[in-house]
Order: C-alpha cells, then structure tokens, then sequence
C-alpha cells in the first residue's frame, strides 16, 4: 500500500517537472488514433490481476499464449501466400518455396475463381491467373499438387464464397493421391462475413451463405478432423482502412456469429470450435498491434467458456495467423518496404503468432518477383533464428505499457460488441452497412491525415526521393494463359462422363432447395469433374445473389 | 458560376477492392464535386451506360486487378460506340509505370494515379482538366 503511495507521490512530481518541459509539435497516438500517454507506470495496470487476466502460456485465458512452451516447441509457420497463372506454373513456385525452407503453403486464387466463374465465362475475361491460380475442376487441382504429398503439407486456401467447392476438390485430389481426409491438414479462409463487411467476394446472400459453413463443421468434424473449418478474418477489415480497434472487435463478432450459427443447427460448441482459427493483420504501429493479438486471445477465451459454454481449452484458445499490413506498404522507395515488413513481422511474433505471412517489397506495384519472395521469407528465418525474439514467451508481458494498452483493446471491443447487439447482431448490422461505414469513415480519416501531412509516411509525404526510378522487376503474366485455360476447360467439358456430371449437378440442385448438408452432394459434382461454374451456377439458382448498397 | 463537376467513381472487375474508390468518391464530393459511385463488379458495360445515364464529366476507374489493359480501352471502345467520346476517362489503383504509359499513349486514360497520391492533386487536377463552362 504504501509502495503504490510512493509511486503516486513520485509520479505526481515527475509530471510536475515534466509539464514544463516542451515537447515536439506532434500528435502522439496510435496509427488508429488512439491517444498514447507519455509514460506507464505501475499506476495505469492497479487493476490487473496476473492469474485472473494474464495467466500461463496455455493456460485460460492464454493471454500470454496458446502453448505452454510456445516457440521452443515449434516456431511459427512461415507461410508465404502464393499463386498466379496456371495450376502447373503455381506447382512450380510452391515446389520452390518448399525447396528453400517454407513449411506450408497458402494458395491465392485468381478473381474468377474467387467469384465462382469458369475461365471461359465472359466475365472473366482479362482476370484469369492474374491475381492468383486458375482453378475451375479437380483437373487444375490436380495438377496444382501434383508432386507434393497432401499428408506432408498443410495448405491454407484463400477462399471464402465458393469454399465447400474448393475444399472438396482439395479432398478429391488426396483422395487420388490415396491420402484419406482424415489425415489432411489446412484451413479454408471460408469467412463469408468479413467479405460482406470488407472483402466484399461475395455470392450468395447471408443466409445460405451461413449454411454452407455450418454445413463445412459439420462434415469437417466427422471426416476433416484436423482441418480449420474457417479463418476468421481481421485481416482485409484493417486493410479496408479499419482501425486496430475495429478489426480486433469486428472480427471476434464475427467470430462470436459462427458459433452462434454452429450452435443454432444444433452441432455442441466443443465439436467445432476447436476448428475455428483466426487471421489478423500486422500493421505498422508495433505495441498496437501486440496489444490486440493478447487482448484478442483473452476476449475468444472468456467469451467462448463463459458465454458459449465450451468445456474443451481447444475451444478457448485463439490460434491465429499473421500478415503484415499491405495497405502500409509504398509505392514509392519500394526497397523500404523491406524494413516496414520487419517491424511488423515482429509484432506479430512478439503477439505470439502460429503462422506468419510476411509482404513483398513490390506488392503495391504487382505480383511479387521471386527475388522480393526470397526476401519477405529471409526476413522471417532472421527473426526466428537471429533477433532472439523467440526465445521468451510473451516477453513483453508486464510492460505497464503493453498491459494498458491490451486492457485498453478489450474495453473498446466490447463497446462494439454492445453496439452489434443493440443492432440485432452481425447479419443485422451488416444490412445496416454499419460495419461498411465505421470502416469508410476511419480510412477516409486516415486519408485526409496523410494528405495533411499530420501523419507522416516516408517516401509518401515526406523524404521524398524526387530523382525516384523506380527499378524493380515486375512480374507479368502473359495473357496466352487466359486463352490456354479457357480451352482446358472447354476440352475437359467434352472428355468428362457428361452423364454422370449432369447427375451430380441434379442432385446438388436438389439438396440445395432442401436442408441436407450439402458437402457429399459438393464432393460427387467435384468426382465427376464439375466446373467451379458450373456448381456455383446450380447454387446461384436457388440460393440467390448478394447486392450491396454503394456507400462512401 | 460555373456549374459543378459530375464523376463517376467506377469499380470494374471482379475483385472487391473498394477502399480507394470510397475514399476518392468521398474526397471528390467534400472538394464540391457531384459523385456517384457505382458499387462493386461493375462491367464496362455498366459502367458506360451509369456514366451515360448520370451525365457525368468524367469516368474514375479503380483498378487493383491487374484488368486494366483491358478495361480501359473497352470502356472507351463503349463510350465512342455511344457517341460519349466527350466523357473523359481516368483511372487509378496498382497500375505499373509501363501501363501507365501504353494506355495514356494509348489514348484510353487521360491520367492514373497510383498510390500514394494525394487527394488535393486528383481535385487540382480534375478541376484543370474539365471544362465547366
């Protein structure tokens, strides 16, 4: 008691002193406009209680840390999402991401198939294996891993409307590698939520959008035990422009939302929440975002057990993966990018991350070169094995700074969560675009502070080189393989058993109108050589389209 | 008075990327500009027939697709087959320097920014650019 008087006494006087000082012209907050004090005492965490807020590693409410011996048991999976053109050309770039030390792979789609359009369809022209892989059938999955043995790796698909379709061509192509499902390891993005609040690939509506993942725990819990069933996305809400508030807050509700809608069709929360994982981003303002990552571990630990009633500690914890913040990133000086990344690369470690995706240099201006690849990976490999930083959990626990600031996460989340209630939850409040228009009002902020130079971004708005040329070798995608892939799927539509896939396309549509789980129907349309389109095309029928309303 | 400038803010594509486009859409607005924003996955066909429909002076694509050498010069292609070669066409998003220069040399994009531009030179720039007379 006494000691915390000294403190006060002691604070008070320094505070004296110090507010005679003078201090730069300079707004000193967060990169999310949050206001920082100056200086934490032991005055600012009174309230903290170790074992009731803190804990162990692996011990509720894992504020510290999932693991008990977190990154001397296993580092974090350095997982560098990756993916252009063709299946074949992709295969090629994973092989040799597998050859220099990556540890599992992440598959980026191109926007064709992101939106459930075949390579030939009209819409898709001048997009095919652009932004990432081409994939309209099994056949493309095939190839995409032909040579890499599916019981080996884990693979993490950036795939959220059409997710069942590509999952199940996932499992299909184990299958002909004679891998069972049960033994496959990955996670599906398959977070249609945060696509309605940010992404916005959307197809469906809501509602039959919610069945599809729910209809994913079921089956993923009989027979993909050991796949994560969604990844709950922060990551595109922060690059949408959101603040770090709004995407730690956004993301656990909507996290919050998929138990609620597993629970509703009657699955217990212990049989998939356990498969729930999460994906946040890594922006650049470093004790910000290590604050978020601990005060989100907490929030899903407590809500999850009290609230939910999960029994089992692998529905409580958060695992989560990281990727550093694109929207950070210049176009100008691009080099520097390098040292952005790295900033933010160590945040996410020093939060206690399971797998980490760390940005290209020259991201902003295309698809990553192989050089700019080799880098983003480096800089991982020298945090883990160099910088020390793996070496003690959460060491910057106890910082009077770091436990306010996490403290101070999680009562600005659950304001928002009273907010979401108060608007009937998720589904109501994305109809109401209120997630669509926190989200536009923060990034215009954060805008208009650039512009006026009142946030500083080297290269950008100041230290601009004016001499800049900029030399680095950008990737290009020759558009031959938009013409190649399309007449691959027009050949495959005429080799394939026409019958069989015309049945299985039937069926689907029939199961879609009722309320049977919808995966066995996915799966047999995928055996039978499907088109991506085509299926989406029997669900679009019956389930409807998503119209958003334009607002800025 | 000279009357007010009217944009159309248009998201082509099949991506969802709409972050600059709102902010472009809101800071054109707040700069005194007429803005409509015509939402996401808009093809060029869309997009020429809004721009036509709301009588607008000037066509603002976003483009982070990498689609734009095909989008620009088909939005122009639809806007000269409808006799609306008068609208002008401008662009931004990720949009590599080559690009940048085939398509203005081109003539299918009057000016792209890229990122990291700032929104008092897209007004500066549309004001001097559009006739209001």
């Amino acid at each position: 008691m006494s000691e915390k008087m000294d403190i006060r006494k002691n604070w008070e006087e320094w505070l004296e002193s110090r507010s005679k000082m003078t201090d730069r012209d300079f707004k000193y907050e967060t990169v999310s406009s949050l206001p920082v004090n100056d200086l934490y005492t032991p005055l600012d965490i009174e309230k903290l209680d170790y074992q009731k807020d803190l804990g162990m590693p692996g011990q509720y409410p894992y504020t510290r840390g999932v693991q008990g011996n977190m990154y001397r048991g296993r580092l974090w999976t350095m997982r560098q999402f990756a993916g252009f053109a063709t299946a074949r050309e992709s295969n090629q770039r994973y092989k040799y991401l597998l050859s220099r030390g990556q540890t599992g792979l992440s598959v980026a789609f191109d926007m064709p198939t992101i939106m459930g359009y075949d390579s030939d369809h009209p819409r898709s022209f001048g997009e095919v294996g652009r932004v990432g892989v081409a994939i309209d059938s099994l056949q493309d999955m095939e190839t995409l891993f032909d040579g890499i043995p599916l019981d080996k790796v884990s693979t993490s698909m950036t795939i959220n409307a059409p997710a069942p379709i590509l999952w199940c061509m996932y499992i299909a192509a184990g299958e002909k590698q004679g891998v069972p499902s049960e033994k496959l390891t990955g996670t599906i993005q398959n977070d249609i939520l945060k696509e309605y609040i940010a992404q916005k690939s959307w197809i469906f509506p809501p509602h039959p959008s919610m069945r599809l993942i729910t209809d994913i725990f079921e089956y993923s819990s009989r027979h993909v035990p050991k796949w994560n069933t969604v990844s709950i996305s922060g990551y595109h809400i922060r690059e949408a422009g959101s603040t770090a508030v709004q995407e730690l807050a956004f993301t656990l509700a909507d996290g919050f939302a998929y138990v609620e809608a597993g629970v509703a069709k009657g699955l217990d929360v212990d049989q998939f929440a356990p498969r729930l994982s999460f994906f946040f981003n890594a922006h650049i303002d470093f004790f910000e975002e290590i604050a978020k990552y601990r005060a989100a571990r907490r929030i899903w630990a407590r809500r999850l057990k009290e609230k939910y009633g999960a029994r089992s500690p692998k529905s409580w914890m958060l695992r989560f993966h990281t990727q550093t913040a694109g929207c950070s990133l210049t176009g100008q000086q691009p080099e520097i990018n390098i040292v952005r990344t790295a900033y933010e690369a160590m945040s996410a470690v020093l939060g206690g991350t399971q797998s980490l995706h760390t940005n290209s240099m020259d991201e902003v201006l295309a698809l990553p070169s192989e050089k700019s690849v080799q880098i983003a990976l480096r800089t991982q490999q020298i945090l883990a094995y160099e910088t020390g930083a793996a070496n003690v959990i959460d060491p910057l626990a106890g910082s009077y700074f770091v436990e306010a600031l996490t403290n101070k996460m999680e009562e600005e989340a659950e304001k928002y969560f009273e907010e979401i209630d108060r608007r009937g939850g998720v589904l109501a409040a994305i109809d109401q675009s209120f997630f669509q228009q926190e989200i536009a009002d923060a990034a215009y902020q954060y805008q208009r502070a650039v512009d006026k130079k009142k946030r500083i971004m080297v290269g950008v708005n100041e230290f601009i080189d004016e001499d800049e040329k900029i030399e680095i070798e950008i990737l290009k995608i020759d558009p031959q393989i938009e013409k190649d892939q399309a007449a691959r799927v027009q050949q495959l539509r005429s080799d394939r058993d026409n019958l069989r896939t015309g049945d299985a396309l039937d069926s689907l549509r029939k199961a879609a109108s009722g309320t049977e789980n919808l995966i066995p129907y996915i799966l047999e349309c995928v055996r039978s050589y499907a088109t991506e389109g085509e299926m989406i095309q029997v669900m679009r029928e019956v389930f409807g389209e998503f119209k958003e309303k334009p607002i800025f | 008075m000279a009357r007010k400038i009217r944009v159309l803010v248009a998201k082509p594509g099949l991506d969802g990327h709409d972050r600059g486009a709102r902010v472009i859409a809101r800071g054109l607005r707040d700069a005194g500009m007429e803005v409509v924003y015509t939402g996401l996955h808009q093809t060029p066909e869309q997009i020429v027939e809004a721009a036509i429909q709301e009588d607008v002076d000037v066509v603002g694509l976003s483009i982070l697709s990498g689609a734009h050498m095909t989008i620009f010069p088909r939005v122009c292609e639809l806007l000269k087959e409808n006799g609306a070669e008068d609208i002008m066409v401008m662009g931004g998003g990720t949009v590599p320097e080559d690009d940048v220069k085939e398509l203005k040399n081109g003539g299918w994009a009057k000016e792209i920014f890229t990122p990291g531009t700032t929104l008092e030179t897209i007004v500066e720039w549309i004001n001097s650019n559009v006739n209001t007379d």
